[in-house]
Parts: structure tokens; sequence; C-alpha cells
């Protein structure tokens, strides 16, 4: 009876998760564009959706902004992280506490306030200050999945490199990045996968043609979500779930 | 040393995506700022292909996101749809450029009923893009009663079948029609009043909805709702059970129209697709596309059957003296605010 109830529990809280993304798949191949009736199974909207330039557009600036995101949040996190982590204790809790500030900040204190800075430095709304705004809001996160690693790390680890002779330069790049690489790694993901989640921050620092699947998902509120946005969210969910299988493989392997 | 080409490599092929994305808006642009799927995107490469400019294409969700982004600066749209009260508001606030009509022959189809309403008085800063009413949309298999007044969204022989707009100046436009007030009043005595009615109205509602209202009124979940009639149109070529009528109290009329802003640094390009979109051929293929009414009688005729001879879209012409069209509040709509906080919160 217990066993049932564990079952019954697990098999809740995967329903409540999952239904909805079930859901979605399942009405991507609607013939029909109405929400809750079922006209037949058809391709349609996948062949719309690679045909809608709007929405393609979309898909692309979202993965622009998110990989150039990544990049350069990463290095700026990681070499910030390493710059923090021989600090004194009271200096270095000073400035993580700044760092998370950022984090815990509602979203929409931060968006609009990158919207009036912008307008005081004269900036146009569009993919740069998108991008500025991802790179700003992501930055703490590498930063936070980063120093737990470099905390880990031996400080004698990196000295005894240099004692035998390694430059500065050769330490970092030889002996605390690799040290420190599965830390940069999930850092990396979670900029990834945070700038491309973001609606908020994009919706008030982007304009001028410049739109995200986010942004022009909320546009389409008021006439009804297009079925072909349900396609979409199947592509995505399949590449997503086919990223985690691989990764979990690879780590399977290294353990 | 591999991570670092692999980061080198990632950083030559973003420098050269973004450099892509920027070599396409050279030359002649017009900056477009329109409603979520209010186009046909064909027509929009028609026009780049006629005139060589390029089209660069946003989408806003409310009149009120559209009033921040324009607002606060920082964006270059040369053409923007906002609705009649934003309008008003946006002229109000000097923030719309006058239309060059020289540059705009094709104004000569918008017929004269849609021309000169209260939010732009002389037509010197918007062209129409599309309009429409208010109304009920009812399932004639649910409802047996005749339907011709707001009062049926008071009957109780209907309760928990009704769908009200979740929009405040919307429900108590109707409750002040209802009343015999106009839908712009700015009385707090029938206002309260208004408010009352809607009060005595919740128990019977089963859902205050938008845009959802149409897929529920397709699926016969509920008998009467209150709709656009551009969504009408929409459900009742889904349903072949459903109704549209404007009740006899009257109700609202309104328009989204095409404005250039101000600070619009291609008035000319601007013009040019006003004048591009006000073409009858044009009109027509965008209205087949998006459903809505068109305000020129010449685009009406090239129109299908289906969507021409509907009473929805295009009601008797001596029907829209009776609509009103909503003016801006200005602070006053806090009141509306504040009032339909009440209704729903009880």
């Amino acid at each position: 009876m217990s066993k049932f109830i564990k079952r019954f529990y697990l098999f809740l809280v995967y329903g409540f998760l999952y239904a909805p993304i079930i859901v979605l798949i399942i009405f991507s191949f609607n013939e029909g564009r109405t929400r809750g009736s079922w006209d037949g199974f058809s391709l349609i909207w996948y062949k719309k959706l690679f045909s809608d330039k709007e929405i393609l557009s979309a898909v692309y600036h979202t993965f622009l902004v998110a990989s150039i995101t990544t990049v350069v949040s990463t290095i700026i996190g990681v070499l910030g992280a390493i710059g923090i982590s021989p600090y004194r204790k009271k200096l270095r809790a000073a400035i993580l506490g700044i760092n998370q500030i950022p984090v815990l900040n509602p979203d929409i204190v931060m968006a609009v306030g990158l919207m009036v800075l912008y307008r005081i430095l004269g900036l146009d709304f569009g993919l740069v200050t998108l991008i500025l705004a991802h790179i700003a809001f992501t930055v703490p996160y590498v930063v936070l999945s980063v120093l737990p690693k470099l905390k880990q790390m031996p400080s004698s680890l990196p000295e005894a490199a240099m004692d035998l002779g390694a430059t500065p330069s050769q330490t970092l790049t030889k002996v605390i990045i690799p040290y420190i690489k599965p830390g940069i790694f999930s850092g990396a993901l979670m900029a990834f996968t945070l700038s491309i989640d973001d609606f908020v921050i994009s919706f008030f620092t982007t304009g001028n043609g410049i739109e995200t699947v986010s942004t022009l998902v909320f546009s389409m509120a008021r006439r009804g979500i297009n079925p072909e946005i349900n396609a979409l969210s199947a592509i995505m969910f399949i590449i997503v779930l086919f990223l985690l299988v691989l990764m979990n493989l690879r780590t399977e392997k290294v353990t | 040393m591999k991570a670092k080409r692999i980061i080198v490599g990632l950083l030559l092929l973003l420098l050269f995506l973004s450099g892509c994305s920027q070599g396409q808006n050279r030359g002649e642009v017009v900056n477009i700022y329109n409603w979520g799927s209010y186009i046909d995107k064909d027509l929009l490469r028609k026009f780049e292909e006629e005139t060589g400019i390029t089209v660069i294409y946003s989408n806003f969700n409310t009149n009120e996101d559209m009033y921040v982004k324009l607002k606060s600066g920082g964006t270059n749209y040369d053409v923007v749809v906002p609705s009649d009260y934003m309008i008003e508001r946006l002229i109000k606030d000097g923030m719309l450029r006058k239309i060059n009509w020289q540059n705009v022959p094709n104004i000569k189809y918008v017929d004269a009923e849609y021309l000169n309403h209260v939010y732009d008085p002389h037509q010197e800063y918007s062209a129409p893009f599309f309009w429409g009413t208010l109304g009920i949309i009812y399932n004639t298999t649910l409802v047996d009663d005749v339907v011709d007044s707001w009062g049926i969204l008071w009957d109780e022989k209907y309760s928990r079948e009704i769908i009200m707009l979740d929009s405040s100046r919307d429900s108590l436009g109707i409750a002040l029609k209802y009343l015999g007030y106009s839908m712009n009043s700015v009385d707090s005595g029938e206002m309260e009043q208004a408010k009352e009615l809607l009060e005595k109205q919740y128990p019977l509602v089963y859902a205050y909805l938008v845009d959802q209202t149409r897929d529920v009124m397709i699926n016969a979940e509920a008998a009467l709702a209150v709709i656009y009639s551009g969504d009408a149109m929409d459900a009742l070529s889904n349903n072949e059970d459903l109704e549209y009528i404007i009740p006899k109290e009257g109700s609202n009329l309104w328009f989204d129209a095409m404005v250039i802003p101000a600070g619009s640094k291609n008035p000319e390009n601007a013009e040019a697709f006003i004048n591009f979109m006000l073409s009858p051929e044009n009109a027509a293929q965008n209205s087949e596309f998006v459903y809505y009414s068109i305000p020129s009688s010449a685009a009406k005729e090239l129109l299908e059957e289906e969507l021409r001879d509907s009473e929805v879209a295009y009601p008797p012409k001596n029907k829209l003296k009776e609509l009103e069209v909503f003016r801006d509040p200005g602070p006053f709509i806090k009141v509306y605010d504040d009032l339909w906080q009440d209704v729903k919160n009880q």
C-alpha cells in the first residue's frame, strides 16, 4: 500500500510537471487552430513554422543573443571569480553580496533600470542593448557557479605550478581553468538557459524590430497564440531533451 | 589549447553572424510597430519589392505597452498602429507628427463614416487601419430568447453561462450603456451605479476572459459572451450555431489607425507605407488574413463573399451612428481600474 502511495505521489508530481508539455506537443499536430478541439492529425503547423520569417527571425535572435551572452559572460564571470577568490574574507563577502543583489532582485527592477540607463547613455534599443542587458544579468550566476570550484582548489596548486616555472598566464590556462572546468561549464549552461528563458528584461531593453521568441509570443496574446508556437515549443523541447540525454551519457562515461 | 581555439572560433562566428544581421538594415528603411498577428506578412514583402524600402517590423500586445516604449524613447518607429483613445492621448502629448496627405493619395478610398472621429477630429494624424464593434456572441442552441439588449447578460436563466470581457473600460462601458449613460462617463455617481450593476452580475459570470473567448464559444462551453466583432467573425466561421449582435442600447465602435511618431526618422517612407496599406487591393488582402473590418467600400468590394456580406463585420451604416468611440479619460482612468478591481475582488 505504501508503495502504491509512493508511486502515486511520484506520478502526480511528474504529471503536473509534464502534462502541459505533453498537451502542447499533441496539439502541435492538430489540424485546426483552436485549443481544446481535435480536428485531426497534420504537420501543417510545422510546415508553416519553417516558412514564417517572423518566428524564424525571432528564433535566430534568441539564439544569437544567448550565444554571445554565454561566451562573454562566462569569460567575465570566470575572470571575476578568480579575481575575487584570494581576497580577505570580509572584502570577499562584501563583493559577493554586491554580486548577489542582481540575482535576488526582481527582474523588473533590473529591466526598468537598464531601460533608463540606456536612455541616459543615448543608446537606441536593439540587438546591442539586448545583448548588454543579458550579459549584465547572467554574469553573477557564472561567478556563483565557478566560486565553489575555486574554493575546493588547494591554494598550493597554483603556487606549485609557479614554483615549477610556469608563468602566471600558463598557471591560469593550464592549472586553474582545467581544475574549475566543471564549474565553468555549468555556469555557461546556466547563462545560456537564463538568456533563452528571459522575458522581462528582454521586453524592456529591445526594440526597433529585434524580437526574441518570448517577446514575440507575448505580443501574440491579443489575437490568440499562433499554433506555430506549439510546433516551435515541441521542437525546442525535443532538442533540450536530446542535449540532456547526451550530457548524462557523457558524464556516465567519465565516472 | 583546444578550448581556446573553440572560444576564438565561436567569437569569430558570432561576429560574422551579428555582421550579417546588421548588414540587412542599410539603406532606406521603414520601422513599423503593430499589434501581434495584425498583418499579412506577404504584404510586407510586396511593399519591399515595390518600393525598395526595407521593413523592420515589431509587435506589441497592448496600447499601454506601446505607449511605454514610445514615451521612454530609444526607439525609431516610423509607423505605429494604436487604438483610438491612445491616439487621442498621443496627440495631446505632442508625440505624433501630422501626416502629409499629398504623399498619401489613397486616403480617398476611406469612407467618410470612418474619418474625423473624436480621437482625431480633423484627420490630421491618423489613417484608419481596421475598425470593429463590441457586441454579444451567443449560441442559438443554448439561448432561446431574443438577444437584442445588454440586459440578457443579467438574466439569471443563464447563470454561469455568461462570459464577460476582462477589461475595465469595456465591462464598465457595457454597464454604463445599459444604464443609459455614455461609455465615456467621468461622473462618479454614474460610475458607482455601473459598478453595483457589475457586482450584481458577478455570481452569474462563468469567466472573465479576453482572447480565449473565441475558443470557448467555438467549443460551446458557454451560452453568451461579450466579444469584439473581429473575433466574432472568426468564431462564427468555425461554429454555425453562433450569432453576433450589437445591443440596441448602443455599444463601442473602435478604430486602430496608422500614425507617425513625432520622432520618426523616415516620415516619407512611413507615408509610403500608409499609402500602400490604404490601397483597396492591399487592404482587402490584409482583411482576409486578419478577419477584421476595413474602413473602405472600394476595398470591401474585393473581399470574399463570406466576409463582404457579413453583418457582423459590416453592420448597416445607420447602426454605426449609435455607437460610441472611446475617449482618453486622462487621469480618470484610475477610477475605472479601481472600480473594476472592486468588482473582480469581491
